[in-house]
């Protein structure tokens, strides 16, 4: 998997309406890796991630044109979105589990997909909670709400969640954002750990979480993609003025 | 002066404030002591009698019919306007025109006084269907008059569900239909059950459109398709009739203690209900 390109995008165009989000997006993420989209508010970096699962497909007015492929496979041609779903898993901005049972959030995507046996079940939550690090502190709490987590540990829950289906990929959509410093340093602290077995792409408003992590990471601007690169390299020596003026804090 | 002034309009606003709520309450008390004291002397075994005669005016059969009545009506405005809601708000685009007219037909159908389907259900039902006075012609006639109620409860506890629940059902592959069932909707119970009491409420409070429907048999009725009354219309009855006033308050104790016991009970579920999710942690 590693160094084989797992998502391909082809002159990715994206319309709200009459409103164009995304300009001609050419870039390939690499499998294995943790591929960083970094931007100001509104450059069409959470939109992006939204077209690799479809999420977009429940927007309203929302038009795209171009090509996507998932190992190869066309994403928006014939492909069945909750399989796509399945293979690509999402964790989302606010952590959002559901108001259930832990067990039940986990067990929620196994079902889903037709996983019935309770000792199925019980192996899938009990190993998707250890993959995201949070076995520990819910393993006697299984049949508590989730609601009553705090919120770091709702958002590895969700992680935990996504993970149950066996995903290929991880889409992260600012996930640490409503999270306190040491919730958001467990989470990175788990990215790393998740790499060696999806891929994972996560949108991120926070620089220094963009080189923490990441291996590669793409600079949005505008609906484009103004520079994507090795982070190091990106980090150090920005080819574009723009990149440059964003790394450095002059806007954004 | 000026802060002097400020300290008396204050203390006024108290006064006011605490002297509506001891009139609310206090009518409320009146109004409940007074049917008890009424009533609760002339609550005899008697009156619990599986037969009603002339001489002994039994409830029973009238509570049974009250059971069965708000049963029957619920089966069917439940469903309906639990899957109107589901259409309304899960399924329809936003800014669709249907949309706009169901919820101005819903709207305007609560606004409607109950005589009016008393009246629509006894043309229509009892007449042109010939289903004559029955439990039936009473519970759909009932149905509809409660479900506009129902469908803008769940209507609005169903918007209430956060759009992240649904993201995240759909983001694990889960298709529409299950992220509704598994997900919207019990998320949306405690709402949904809030409107349904409002509804038994409402059922069990009828007589209008009863006397029009279901006709004034005391007795419990043999089949869906015969007549009978529930305690409210019972009430009407033996109080206009004016031989039976004190059975007549001691009908109105039951009826007060069933409607009592309704409302606890739909809170005590809406609490076992919301209690597996509703309290937000980490916020």
């Amino acid at each position: 998997m590693k160094d084989k390109s797992i998502f391909e995008i082809k002159s990715l165009d994206l319309f709200y309406g009459n409103f164009q989000a995304l300009k001609s997006i050419n870039m390939e993420l690499a499998g294995g890796e943790i591929t960083a989209f970094i931007g100001p508010s509104g450059c069409g970096k959470s939109t992006l991630l939204k077209t690799l699962n479809r999420m977009n497909d429940l927007v309203e007015g929302c038009r795209i044109t171009g090509t996507v492929r998932l190992m190869g496979q066309d994403v928006y041609g014939g492909m069945d979105v909750n399989l796509l779903r399945r293979r690509v898993g999402m964790v989302f901005q606010k952590p959002n589990p559901f108001p259930m049972s832990v067990y039940d959030n986990i067990a929620f995507g196994p079902r889903t997909h037709g996983v019935k046996k309770k000792s199925a079940l019980d192996s899938v939550v009990e190993k998707s909670l250890r993959d995201a690090a949070i076995w520990d502190e819910v393993k006697d709490r299984l049949k508590k709400p989730a609601l009553a987590l705090s919120g770091g540990q709702q958002q590895r829950l969700c992680i935990a969640r996504a993970l149950a289906v066996g995903p290929e990929v991880l889409l992260m959509d600012e996930p640490t954002s409503a999270l306190d410093p040491i919730s958001t340093g467990k989470i990175e602290e788990l990215l790393l750990q998740l790499r060696e077995e999806y891929s994972i792409v996560i949108v991120t408003h926070n620089m220094q979480q963009a080189t923490r992590v990441s291996d590669r990471t793409a600079f949005f601007l505008l609906g484009e993609v103004v520079e994507y690169a090795k982070t190091e390299t990106m980090f150090s020596m920005p080819k574009d003025k723009r990149t440059e003026d964003y790394i450095t804090g002059r806007f954004g | 002066m000026k802060k002097q002034k400020q300290k008396l309009t204050e203390k006024a606003f108290a006064v006011l404030t605490w002297g509506a709520a001891a009139l609310t309450l206090g009518t409320l008390a009146f109004l409940i002591a007074f049917i008890l004291i009424r009533g609760i002397p002339h609550l005899k075994p008697s009156l619990f009698a599986w037969e009603y005669t002339s001489e002994n005016v039994s409830l029973l059969p009238a509570f049974v019919t009250t059971a069965e009545i708000t049963l029957l009506s619920l089966l069917i405005a439940v469903p309906l306007g639990v899957f109107s809601a589901i259409f309304l708000t899960e399924y329809a685009k936003r800014g669709n025109k249907a949309v706009a007219l169901v919820r101005l037909t819903a709207e305007t159908l609560s606004g409607i006084p109950s005589i009016v389907y008393g009246l629509f259900g006894w043309l229509f039902f009892v007449t042109s269907l010939k289903w004559g006075f029955s439990l039936l012609s009473g519970a759909v006639t009932l149905s509809i008059m409660i479900l506009p109620l129902i469908m803008r409860s769940a209507e609005e506890a169903l918007k209430a569900v956060p759009d992240t629940y649904r993201e995240g059902a759909f983001g694990l592959g889960a298709g529409k239909l299950r992220m509704v069932f598994r997900v919207a909707l019990p998320a949306a119970m405690p709402g949904i059950l809030a409107g349904v009491i409002l509804a038994v409420g409402r059922i069990v409070g009828e007589t209008a459109a009863l006397i029009y429907t279901a006709g004034t048999v005391a007795q419990i009725a043999p089949s869906p398709m015969a007549s009978a009354r529930t305690l409210s219309v019972h009430m009407y009855a033996l109080s206009s009739e004016g031989l039976f006033m004190n059975e007549s308050y001691a009908t109105a104790v039951v009826l007060l203690l069933l409607v009592a016991g309704i409302n606890a009970l739909s809170g005590f579920i809406a609490k076992r209900l919301g209690g597996k999710g509703e309290r937000q942690g980490g916020e």
